[in-house]
């Protein structure tokens, strides 16, 4: 750690059961650019239970430091323990950028943090920038500008929280990109002492049930999503037809999965997973921005969708109009006859 | 001991039916042209507490903080089976984000008083941000359960309360002392339909906000104040409550209480990738295939 830097910006690093959450990796890699302006280094904050030997995972990805708070009482993931532990250290130190990922886990604590900091918080941004600005003549060094759709996705919108010292978002797992490890990297082990008050340890786990995810469409190279136009399961059973014959992952937009069509765990888009396959097939998707903002980072995108003027023809790079149900056998049986 | 529930509601534009007019040209949203909706996740939050309710008796107060129309959400909540409404409503509040109005909110639940369970959907649809309920519970100082599913036991000799809660790829059950709050995600309960008998009962209930635009100038105060307190009599008063009756400081309400500013909105630029028109014919898919294959897309 090069001791003249500042510790301003600080990356929560998620565990479960000894595994850090990717988007803490990921982060770690924003962090260090969003660092690099402000002249300060990277420091993650870990909590667990046995979880020093995650330190150089960290160090590796960007982190210059690392908050170590392990205790037998920090072993599964609690809200009150987490976030009250967090919310001393962030007062104790006083970082200018916190952030953590959209998780079941991330969105549990980061507003607790932000409540008794009183610090700003933005949910689920899909960009983040440090830029000073000038507002009302007053010059404001090192801000975070928070950037996420908002009002159903209908706009973007820059959020920055210029009168606190403290700026916090979550961001979503999948948004920003893991660089490559460093694993010559080194950074230095800070431990910290971890006190908890009975009233803090007394919502208790009776059971917990987690299964490793059957779907990965993080992974997939090639993904078919149905939209609202693929509306009935007879249509949508086409898009599932194209993903078989591809050896692709089946994907939906919101809508999909609203309607009951497909499985939550398989929803892209803002809301959902963010992706990049080599290529990503929208079929009856109109494009709305949270759709968009899950996909449009994939290397192709073929849309097919019967409304011409639909937005998602506008981040495709082929474009098909017509109606699914007639142009999706037509693609098959086109995909087959190249095959032999 | 009789147990008492507070919801937390909130109306909300529908943004899932944005339409070509709600749009202004210059992209930013009339908001005036959304319907306004019960925003669904607090919906699904009231059919919790009115189920602990019909299981175990008490009371279940619902809380909003809203401009003055939000009175119509909270008669949709006498419908299905609240005991009580309170509309926090001032002009100071305007602008609020998330940590200006769950510092209001937790005002308001000091004047409710005693409690033992806190409700609120896990997210509102108009900014999905989920912080509210977190924020609320940390200002208050107790428990939170978000993400959750389904309250399975609720102990009121031990003051407890199990919960499952959503993990990702999975679920917890947790075991919290009372009280505590909790955040309910989508589908955890299917919101019962209006009770046909308390729709006609309180069809009537009126929030100070209504009460006062019925009076005019031939009427005085005192006329005003015994028209309050007959409707309050008949339990039919909306409960509206401003800055000073929640002992709010104005420093931490509306836009001044409020951290995180709008720097900017934007229209959706789109990123206008290289694209080519595909004919829905065999012979413009093949073409299409071909060039895939040629990128290495494909195969």
């Amino acid at each position: 750690m090069n001791t003249k830097l500042k510790d301003l910006v600080w990356v929560f690093a998620e565990q479960t059961d000894g595994v850090l959450a990717d988007v803490s990796l990921e982060l770690l890699h924003k962090a260090r650019t969003l660092a690099e302006k402000m002249n300060s280094q990277v420091s993650a904050v870990l909590l667990g239970d046995n979880v020093e030997g995650l330190s150089k995972v960290l160090f590796a990805h960007g982190a210059d430091n690392v908050y170590l708070l392990d205790n037998s009482e920090l072993k599964d993931f609690r809200s009150m323990p987490y976030a009250n532990l967090i919310t001393n250290l962030v007062e104790e130190k006083r970082p200018r950028v916190v952030l953590f990922g959209a998780t079941h886990i991330g969105r549990d604590i980061a507003p607790r943090v932000a409540s008794h900091t009183r610090s700003g918080l933005t949910a689920d941004c899909t960009e983040l920038k440090i830029k000073t600005l000038t507002i009302r003549k007053v010059e404001h060094e090192d801000l975070l500008l928070q950037i996420r759709p908002a009002f159903g996705g209908n706009i973007i919108a820059t959020i920055i929280s210029p009168d606190v010292e403290i700026q916090m978002a979550t961001i979503r797992e999948g948004v920003m990109e893991m660089g490559e490890p460093d694993s010559s990297r080194r950074g230095t082990i800070t431990p910290v002492k971890v006190e908890l008050d009975p009233v803090e340890t007394a919502v208790k786990i009776i059971e917990k049930h987690q299964e490793a995810s059957s779907v990965n469409l993080k992974g997939a190279p090639i993904i078919v999503a149905g939209g609202y136009g693929a509306d009935t399961p007879e249509k949508f059973q086409l898009v599932k037809d194209l993903a078989r014959v591809l050896g692709a992952e089946v994907a939906g937009s919101r809508a999909a999965v609203d309607a009951g069509l497909i499985d939550s765990e398989r929803q892209v888009g803002q809301t959902g997973t963010t992706v990049r396959p080599k290529l990503y097939i929208a079929i009856g998707i109109s494009g709305a921005i949270q759709h968009r903002a899950g996909m449009q980072e994939s290397q192709k995108i073929i849309a097919i969708n019967s409304d011409a003027e639909a937005p998602i023809f506008q981040v495709a790079h082929y474009g098909i109009h017509g109606d699914l149900t007639d142009v999706i056998p037509k693609l098959i049986a086109a995909y087959k006859s190249q095959l032999h | 001991m009789s147990l008492h529930t507070i919801v937390l509601v909130k109306q909300v534009p529908d943004t899932s039916n944005i339409s070509g007019d709600v749009m202004r040209p210059d992209g930013t949203v009339n908001r005036a042209r959304l319907p306004a909706i019960f925003n669904p996740e607090d919906q699904e939050a009231l059919e919790l507490a009115l189920r602990l309710k019909d299981k175990h008796g008490g009371k279940v107060t619902a809380l909003t903080m809203g401009p003055p129309n939000a009175a119509n959400m909270l008669r949709e909540c006498l419908y299905m089976g609240a005991d009580r409404a309170i509309l926090v409503s001032d002009r100071r509040f305007a602008a609020a984000d998330t940590l200006a109005t769950s510092y209001a909110l937790h005002k308001a639940v000091h004047r409710i008083g005693d409690y033992d369970l806190i409700f609120g959907g896990r997210q509102a649809i108009d900014g999905d941000t989920a912080q509210v309920g977190p924020q609320t519970a940390e200002k208050l100082g107790i428990p939170q359960i978000t993400y959750t599913l389904e309250v399975q036991e609720l102990n009121l000799k031990k003051k407890t309360v199990r919960a499952k809660r959503a993990i990702k790829n999975g679920y917890e059950i947790l075991e919290s002392p009372l009280p505590v709050l909790l955040t309910v995600t989508k589908d955890a309960a299917e919101p019962r339909p209006f009770d046909v008998r308390r729709l006609c009962t309180y069809k009537r209930a009126q929030s100070r906000f209504e009460i006062e635009a019925t009076v005019d100038d031939s009427h005085d105060l005192v006329w005003m104040d015994e028209l309050m307190e007959k409707i309050k009599a008949d339990d039919l008063l909306i409960e509206t409550w401003n800055i000073e009756d929640i002992e709010a400081d104005v420093q931490w309400c509306g836009l001044a209480g409020s951290p995180t500013k709008v720097h900017k909105v934007e229209n959706v630029i789109l990123s206008g990738a290289e694209f080519k028109k595909v004919p829905a014919t065999t012979e413009g898919l093949n073409d299409m295939i071909t060039d895939l294959m040629q990128d290495h897309i494909f195969g």
